[in-house]
């Protein structure tokens, strides 16, 4: 979609109003191709409208959002194809099978072969044995990598994760935190079908409660706090344990407002 | 602010004194209607009443249905609250058409109600604004209201003529080009008080109207200054 | 051919999950079955021919029918999110309008196609002929075409249950009396061109909300 001096998602002054509440009050951020963003915040500091947003399926009430450089809400219908999103809920059929599940959001993605993509991925969840059954005979943690798979079943750019490891079993953590790392450290490591073209990074929105794991796959983390960015700062091999301060003191409930100033420290 | 307060307090002042003054005109101006019983004659003023509001009605639904396609269009807010100040006062002006007449329909033909096509039609505009309620008042997020009703006002206020041609052919097969209303028709005196009021009338929707869209725009800012000062 | 292609998976998805359980079709025919059912003992003492009522009862048993099938299909995109992923496809969203309303048409013509021929065992009367199938399909057609709108609105209310109907009923009525007209005259006896305007009536009524549906559908699933 783009070349590497280009922002892969840039938000501008994003602001959510429901009404009169505000979910999001200005956040600004970018994330260049092939960069791994994590999102910290309590509840009910716009991660999950924010993530709406980006994939597409909420309009901003104020600010604008371009990824790979076009303007989401002109051109959505084209930039739906490759974003990858895992949400809160499934995105899923109960009454349909696993794979059918996947053959049929492939149909929509306009995937020509989707058999052995859908193989792949799969076995990649570890559902391979279970394609047959219903999804509604599915446990929790089961639905939430089926989740993971139909995100990234049409190989997308961009993913845009919202707690994807909510419900997920120790191992399952585990093989998604693989994944990710694979998508956006290792080129070509994925299992992905396709042949063509040269393995890039994916670049990745993660949102998540686990401050460990998020950070371990991160280049850059973000605090949302109260419908604004109140921290910003690349990775950079910071720990957990050096992280958590930061995070409890941008997030008690008596952090005062914090001003748009400190948007800007990021990059 | 300051300035078209006062210009509408004076459009206000205005509606009222055309309306008394077509009530004037209603009952005591127009000539009486000829060849009709005593009870009739006295019935039949209501004309002066009764086809304003139903005039109104379907103006405040059209006013509606233009201000969603407005919203849909622009997604302001300002739009939204144009058509649901709209939809109410067609709402009350549906409601007096529909009761004026009923009571008109008692001396005329001897019944409250009749399934008569313009009767039924109003009955069921009358519902489509109640469903256009109902379905605002069943959501919360603001956006969300507005761009449900509006969708809803565009098909209801579509289906209405579709509704009353079908209502009208449902009775005689052959299409009624003579209202049964206004079968005696109107000599030069009725006329003159029947433009009266269906001008009068119009003024004091448009008056109301312009109250109402106010009222909601500075309920709107109230909100908005609740939510400044709370967070 | 990307749109049809987005809309047949559409259809084939619902038919597949609907063949499996069998939920939507089922409540639909049982409560079709029990509305002529409850509306042969409401009027059999008074109405000196049941066949004088019988289109009436047709056209409500369907209606009422296709309401609770409207409902459950919507109820079905948004409990688990479905809608969402459909929306979050690169596909028109005129195509996922017409996707679920044909799908929704295919399930109010089977369950009048199953409806009928026990109607016609119950009022002793032939509703089978081209003319009452066109006027039937017709009309459904017009059901589906704005229930499938509203239906997607009234799931995201409050009492989506109820909502339905209540914003359905009163712009759906054309289709309704023209429906029981059409069929009425039918049964008499009369042929299709003496009912020509009623049919013109209900194809104005269809492709104008089509197009209606077609341009507003948007703003009713997204956000």
């Amino acid at each position: 979609m783009s070349e590497t001096d280009t922002p892969m998602i840039e938000v501008k002054n994003l602001v959510k109003a429901f009404g009169s509440k505000y979910a999001l009050r200005g956040v600004s951020l970018r994330v260049m191709p092939g960069e791994s963003l994590v999102i910290f915040g309590p509840n009910g500091a716009g991660k999950t409208t924010l993530v709406r947003i980006l994939s597409s399926l909420s309009r901003p009430s104020n600010g604008t959002v371009r990824i790979g450089g076009l303007d989401l809400l002109k051109h959505a219908d084209g930039i739906r194809r490759y974003l990858g999103v895992v949400s809160h809920a499934p995105l899923l059929y109960d009454s349909l099978t696993a794979e059918e599940n996947l053959r049929f959001f492939a149909g929509l993605y306009g995937m020509d072969k989707p058999d052995e993509r859908i193989k792949a991925m799969l076995q990649r969840v570890g559902l391979w044995g279970r394609r047959g059954d219903l999804v509604r005979t599915f446990s929790r943690g089961m639905v939430q990598r089926m989740a993971i798979a139909r995100a990234l079943l049409h190989d997308p750019e961009v993913l845009l994760l919202d707690e994807p490891d909510t419900g997920l079993d120790p191992q399952a953590a585990e093989m998604l935190h693989g994944l990710l790392s694979e998508l956006s450290r290792r080129p070509g490591a994925v299992a992905s079908g396709s042949a063509a073209g040269i393995e890039r990074p994916r670049t990745i929105v993660t949102v998540t409660h686990s401050i460990e794991r998020g950070l371990a796959i991160a280049d850059k983390v973000v605090i949302l706090a109260n419908g604004r960015v109140a921290f910003e700062s690349p990775v950079d091999g910071m720990t957990a344990a050096e992280f958590r301060p930061i995070y409890d003191e941008k997030c008690s409930p008596s952090a005062p407002p914090t001003t748009a100033g400190v948007n800007g420290g990021g990059r | 602010m300051e300035r078209s307060s006062r210009t509408l307090m004076i459009f206000t002042a205005l509606a009222a004194a055309l309306v008394l003054f077509a009530a004037y005109m209603a009952l005591r101006g127009a000539p009486d209607a000829v060849g009709l019983t005593e009870d009739n004659t006295f019935a039949q003023r209501i004309i002066y009443f009764h086809v304003p509001s139903a005039w109104l009605s379907m103006l405040a639904f059209g006013v509606t249905m233009v201000a969603s396609i407005g919203y849909l269009v622009t997604s302001k807010r300002a739009w939204d609250s144009l058509a649901v100040s709209s939809a109410e006062l067609g709402l009350v002006f549906t409601l007096a058409a529909t009761a004026s007449g009923a009571i008109w329909a008692k001396p005329a033909w001897n019944v409250w109600w009749t399934w008569d096509p313009r009767l039924t039609t109003y009955t069921i505009m009358f519902l489509l604004f109640v469903a256009y309620f109902m379905l605002r008042s069943a959501m919360e997020d603001p956006a969300r209201r507005a761009r449900f009703s509006s969708v809803y006002a565009i098909f209801a206020f579509l289906s209405v003529p579709i509704t009353f041609m079908s209502i009208r052919w449902w009775r005689t097969i052959h299409p009624v080009l003579i209202d049964p209303n206004e079968g005696f028709g109107l000599g030069p005196g009725m006329m003159n008080a029947f433009f009266i009021s269906l001008f009068s009338f119009t003024v004091l929707y448009a008056v109301l109207l312009a109250h109402r869209y106010r009222l909601e725009r500075t309920k709107e800012q109230v909100e908005e200054l609740k939510e400044q000062l709370g967070y | 051919m990307r749109f049809w292609k987005a809309v047949t998976a559409i259809i084939w998805k619902d038919i597949r999950a609907e063949l499996r359980t069998k939920d939507i079709f089922s409540s639909m025919f049982v409560f079709a079955l029990l509305s002529v059912i409850v509306f042969n003992f409401a009027f059999e003492l008074r109405v000196p021919d049941m066949k004088m009522v019988a289109p009436g009862i047709v056209w409500v048993a369907i209606t009422f029918a296709g309401t609770l099938g409207l409902n459950r299909a919507f109820v079905i995109e948004q409990d688990k999110g479905s809608l969402a992923g459909l929306l979050l496809a690169p596909v028109d969203r005129a195509a996922i309008y017409f996707g679920k309303m044909l799908g929704n048409l295919l399930f109010i013509v089977v369950v009048t196609v199953i409806l009928l021929p026990l109607v016609m065992i119950f009022f002793n009367l032939s509703l089978l002929s081209w003319q009452h199938i066109l006027v039937l399909l017709l009309g459904i057609y017009g059901f589906a075409a704005v229930g499938t709108v509203f239906s997607a609105m009234a799931v995201n209310t409050r009492a989506r249950e109820v909502m339905l109907p209540i914003l359905l009923f009163p712009v759906l009525l054309p289709v309704l009396v023209a429906g029981v007209k059409m069929t009425g005259s039918l049964l008499d006896g009369e042929p299709l061109s003496d009912v020509a305007n009623w049919l013109q009536l209900v194809a104005i009524y269809d492709v104008g909300f089509t197009v209606v549906a077609y341009l507003t559908f948007g703003f009713v699933v997204e956000e």
